[in-house]
């Protein structure tokens, strides 16, 4: 579903003197339907950067990025668009939403984007949240307000929304009480067995051990720095 | 009775016969705007400058020449445009619509149906019936040359927005030959029937805006309204306290400071012909043994 | 939309558009695609050709070269090799334009159902029963009370006024939104419950739209792409999350870094 191969990464800084800064070299990995592949490495290793490129968020110098048939890594602005809204779904550390639009909907929003009638798409966002345990009463409001952790809930809820068949999880599960841990969890499980295949990034390895099939280490693809 | 130190109608030739292609231009397009040079005439902008310019330009030495104000013939500025052209072209007057070959109006078309031998000259203030909503000549211009006439209902919109019905009640603004949108001048919207398919030729004529607009004769002139608001003709509903006429416009008058009122026709010349043939309204026998 | 995928055909393509103001240049050379169900935005700073280009694009401008073409109902055509009547047609049917300032998008004399009702009477709607229904919907849909329906948009807020201008340009059911600068000159909290509004009806309609803006947070919210100009061309463009997050150019770079972080 995921496939990765010679992928590599540099930032420049045209402010900075134009200091060319390579991130990543070589980066290679897949990622089976039904697989949960974790992505360790020392931080500042460059996990979050290879999830962001898988995303199309950062931009790849090189290599290729295949997700569902598409090649991220040279892909049309729409064609990644596309993919985001119909195959690869991603849950982010933080929460960028709106202000004012009320949690239900913030949560709803992926499968409206898809097309699937209104009261459809809230029954299923509501399932959600009250799975991750967010008070009914809450819903109503714009999670702008919430703490750290409900943000982090409904940012589950809503990369959770829709049954993507690739899904990117970057730490999904800091953050959280071992009750909504779980839950976290089994969203996960539920994914993979359904066939999803998922990038992770899990600091708390008792999550990783329980959730990911394969293990790869970033620092392998940390380019040799000549300078 | 001419004064010989003008040219006959005052306007010298040159500038009448740049009136006249005006005209020409405006009877070819009905209901466009003709810009035209007007000149500075011997009254004030209001009283009549652009048809009288008009009138000038298409008066003979043979023509007879009627004017009417709010229909009558012995108010102020009827009296002192008919003696304008009595004095520089020494043109015979009337005040009976049938005699006149040529008639001047403000505000009013008379009761009395047209004939194909007659030219009906219409003064006007204010020739662009966009104007209101929309500010900008350029504009304006561009509308009427590419048929946007979308902001004309705008207005009729507000009116039952604000009124429950369309309240203009003058002016009543109407397409020309299914093209152009046009003012009327400030005519009762009860006149506005008599515009389309009139034997006469119609011209307007707008001194200080500099505009000549024509309606050629049986000209179909239609009304806008909404399909659900339709145009309606009203006048007041009463019949005319001195010759008992049921079907004229009506000029109410008040008598008294006691809430005395009557409402007589506002076409003179139709009213004395009436009561000259015998009809009596409701106050008519008093004022005819005054 | 899923229609996305499946239409082959860009809903504007521009090509090579170039306006010079005698010597200065004003926008130079800018080419993209458009397609249906997109939100493109332009940023850039004051005097980086950003509007040149949306008024050259809206036809408010007439450019010196390049070509832009829309997707009309009878297919693909070249915008500035129109006619100016239908050109203007085009714009009052197909293409909707909502100013920075309400009032250069509004007639301020005329009522608020006036107003939405102009664009409805435009298109020949000729029954008034229908077009109050239609407007009434409309205020409705920009969350404005019905019963301001008589109300003229002098008495409204800033922000009344902008959502008045939008429910007033997409009451045709324009396929092409021009927006300058939209939640310009509001306050901060109108500005996001107008960018939602935005962004619902885009999804629901099926919006195509352009956005000119120099607020970086607003094309992160409502923009799928981005373009961004500097001394008139376009010196970077892609998805807007990764121009912001990942921006190549130097310009780009530097526009990102002066936002302040709240």
């Amino acid at each position: 579903m995921i496939r990765i191969s010679g992928v590599s990464k540099n930032f420049t800084l045209h402010n900075q003197g134009g200091t060319v800064i390579p991130v990543m070299a070589g980066a290679a990995l897949e990622v089976a339907p039904g697989e949960c592949v974790g992505l360790i490495g020392a931080s500042g290793a460059g996990k979050s950067t290879l999830m962001r490129m898988v995303w199309g968020n950062y931009l790849a110098a090189s290599g290729s990025i295949m997700v569902g048939g598409l090649d991220v890594a040279k892909a049309e602005p729409r064609q990644i668009i596309a993919l985001r809204r119909v195959t690869l779904g991603y849950v982010s550390q933080f929460l960028r939403v709106v202000p004012r639009v009320p949690t239900l909907d913030v949560v709803a929003e992926p499968l409206l984007q898809l097309g699937v009638p209104q009261d459809q798409a809230r029954d299923r966002a509501a399932g959600l949240l009250a799975r991750l345990n967010i008070p009914q009463r809450l819903w109503s409001l714009s999670p702008t307000t919430f703490s750290g952790g409900e943000q982090q809930r409904v940012n589950i809820a809503r990369g959770f929304a829709h049954t993507y068949p690739a899904l990117l999880l970057d730490e999904p599960t800091a953050s959280l009480d071992a009750a909504n841990r779980e839950v976290v969890l089994s969203l996960i499980l539920e994914a993979k067995t359904r066939g999803a295949a998922i990038l992770g990034i899990f600091h708390d390895e008792g999550a990783r051990a329980r959730v990911c099939d394969r293990l790869v280490d970033v620092t392998g693809f940390t380019p040799k720095v000549a300078a | 009775m001419t004064d010989q130190a003008y040219n006959f109608a005052y306007l010298d030739e040159q500038t009448k016969r740049m009136i006249r292609r005006a005209i020409l231009k405006g009877v070819a397009v009905p209901g466009y705007q003709v810009p035209f040079a007007s000149r500075e005439m011997p009254m004030p902008y209001g009283w009549g400058t652009g048809g009288v310019q008009v009138t000038a330009a298409c008066l003979t030495p043979d023509d007879v020449l009627k004017v009417i104000d709010q229909g009558a013939d012995d108010t102020t500025n009827a009296v002192s445009i008919r003696k304008f052209f009595q004095r520089t072209a020494d043109v015979a007057v009337t005040e009976a619509t049938a005699e006149a070959t040529m008639i001047q109006t403000r505000h009013r078309i008379p009761e009395q149906a047209l004939t194909e031998d007659q030219i009906l000259v219409y003064q006007v203030p204010i020739p662009e019936p966009l104007r209101f909503l929309e500010p900008r000549e350029t504009e304006t211009r561009k509308m009427h040359s590419l048929e946007e006439y979308g902001l004309m209902h705008v207005k009729l919109y507000e009116d039952i927005a604000r009124h429950g019905s369309i309240a203009t009640a003058y002016a009543y603004p109407v397409k020309v030959e299914g093209r152009y949108v046009m003012d009327p001048s400030p005519i009762p919207k009860f006149d506005n029937p008599k515009l389309s398919d009139c034997a006469a030729l119609q011209l307007f004529g707008a001194g200080r805006e500099q505009r000549i607009y024509a309606l050629p004769p049986y000209t179909q002139v239609v009304s806008l309204d909404f399909d659900d608001h339709p145009f309606t003709a009203s006048k007041a509903p009463h019949d005319c306290d001195l010759c008992g006429a049921s079907e004229s416009y009506l000029d109410e008058v008040i008598m008294d400071d006691a809430g005395g009122r009557m409402f007589v026709c506002s076409d003179t010349d139709f009213c004395a012909s009436r009561r000259a043939e015998g009809h009596v309204g409701r106050l008519g026998a008093a004022e005819a043994g005054k | 939309m899923s229609r996305m995928e499946t239409l082959t055909t860009p809903l504007l393509q521009v090509e090579h558009l170039t306006k010079r103001y005698g010597t200065r240049i004003g926008c130079a050379d800018v080419s993209f695609d458009l397609w249906p169900g997109e939100v493109l935005g332009i940023v850039g700073e004051s005097g980086s050709g950003k509007s040149t280009l949306l008024s050259c694009l809206a036809g408010h401008l007439t450019p010196d070269q390049g070509r832009v073409i829309f997707d009309t109902r009878d297919g693909p055509r070249d915008v500035l090799a129109m006619g100016e009547p239908e050109r203007r047609r085009l714009s009052r049917s197909d293409w909707a334009f909502v100013h920075q300032n309400p009032r250069d998008g509004l007639r301020m004399g005329v009522t608020a159902g006036g107003n939405v009702g102009e664009r409805l009477m435009a298109v020949g709607a000729r029954h008034y029963g229908d077009i109050r229904a239609k407007a009434t919907d409309w205020l409705g849909r920009v969350e404005i009370a019905a019963e301001r329906i008589d109300d003229r948009p002098s008495a409204f807020s800033g922000g009344m006024q902008q959502r008045l201008q939008i429910a007033r340009n997409l009451v045709t059911g324009p396929r092409l939104v021009f927006m300058d600068e939209p939640t310009g000159g509001l306050d901060v909290s109108v500005q996001a419950r107008l960018l939602d509004l935005l962004r619902g009806l885009v999804r629901e309609m099926g919006l195509s739209a352009i956005i000119v803006t120099h607020d970086l947070a607003v094309v992160r919210l409502l923009a799928d792409r981005l373009m961004v100009m500097k001394g008139g061309h376009v010196v970077e463009s892609g998805l807007t999350d990764q121009v912001l997050d990942d921006p190549q150019h130097a310009y780009t770079q530097l526009l990102v870094s002066s936002v302040l972080q709240v």
